[in-house]
């Protein structure tokens, strides 16, 4: 870790862009293995020789709900932690 | 599940090892977003399974309802959990343990 409180102005912004990107790589990654999972159980009841086009087109679906939901449930957490807040 | 809340021990750890305030800062945020996003993570995948049916075109308001329900019961449990367990611990430290 030595050297690292001698970073230019320019390093570190480098640096903070880096970790930013990291992590949003790490989330989308999350979230792909999450919703395969997930989409995977719920449109694949019975895995046949090919995917036919009712399971691509659930297949599709799901995913959308699936961000749905973690768009709402990400808005209720936040809407909690604000409350949890102010009772505070 | 972890209820990280919010969690400071990550600054103090910091501040030993880095000495620019602003990457120290910047790192805590970063941080806290890692943990607020990696709990609706958790929270999304079991109330998922306990609230949607087969997918449809759009989300019902029913299981709308149920999402924002989950996440809240949830939350609502694990402090519940929390203290009763803080109470056990007491209780028991108390009884001459």
């Amino acid at each position: 870790m030595e050297g690292i409180s001698n970073l230019s102005g320019a390093q570190k912004d480098e640096l903070m862009d880096q970790v930013k990107q990291q992590i949003a790589v790490a989330n989308a990654q999350e979230l792909l293995t999450k919703m395969t999972e997930k989409c995977f159980k719920k449109c694949i009841s019975k895995p046949g020789t090919s995917l036919d086009s009712s399971e691509q087109k659930c297949v599709a679906m799901c995913m959308d709900r699936f961000m749905d939901s973690w768009n709402l449930v990400s808005k209720a957490y936040s809407m909690r932690i604000q409350r949890e807040r102010t009772n505070m | 599940m972890s209820s990280d809340f919010g969690d400071s021990s990550f600054s103090s750890d910091l501040g030993g090892k880095v000495g620019d305030k602003e990457l120290q800062e910047f790192l805590v945020a970063e941080k806290q977003k890692a943990q607020f996003n990696a709990q609706i993570h958790e929270f999304n995948d079991f109330c998922w399974e306990k609230c949607v049916d087969k997918p449809s075109n759009k989300l019902d308001s029913r299981t709308e309802t149920c999402l924002s329900n989950c996440v809240d019961r949830f939350i609502d449990v694990s402090l519940l959990i929390t203290n009763r367990f803080a109470q056990l611990l007491q209780k028991s430290a108390g009884g001459g343990l």
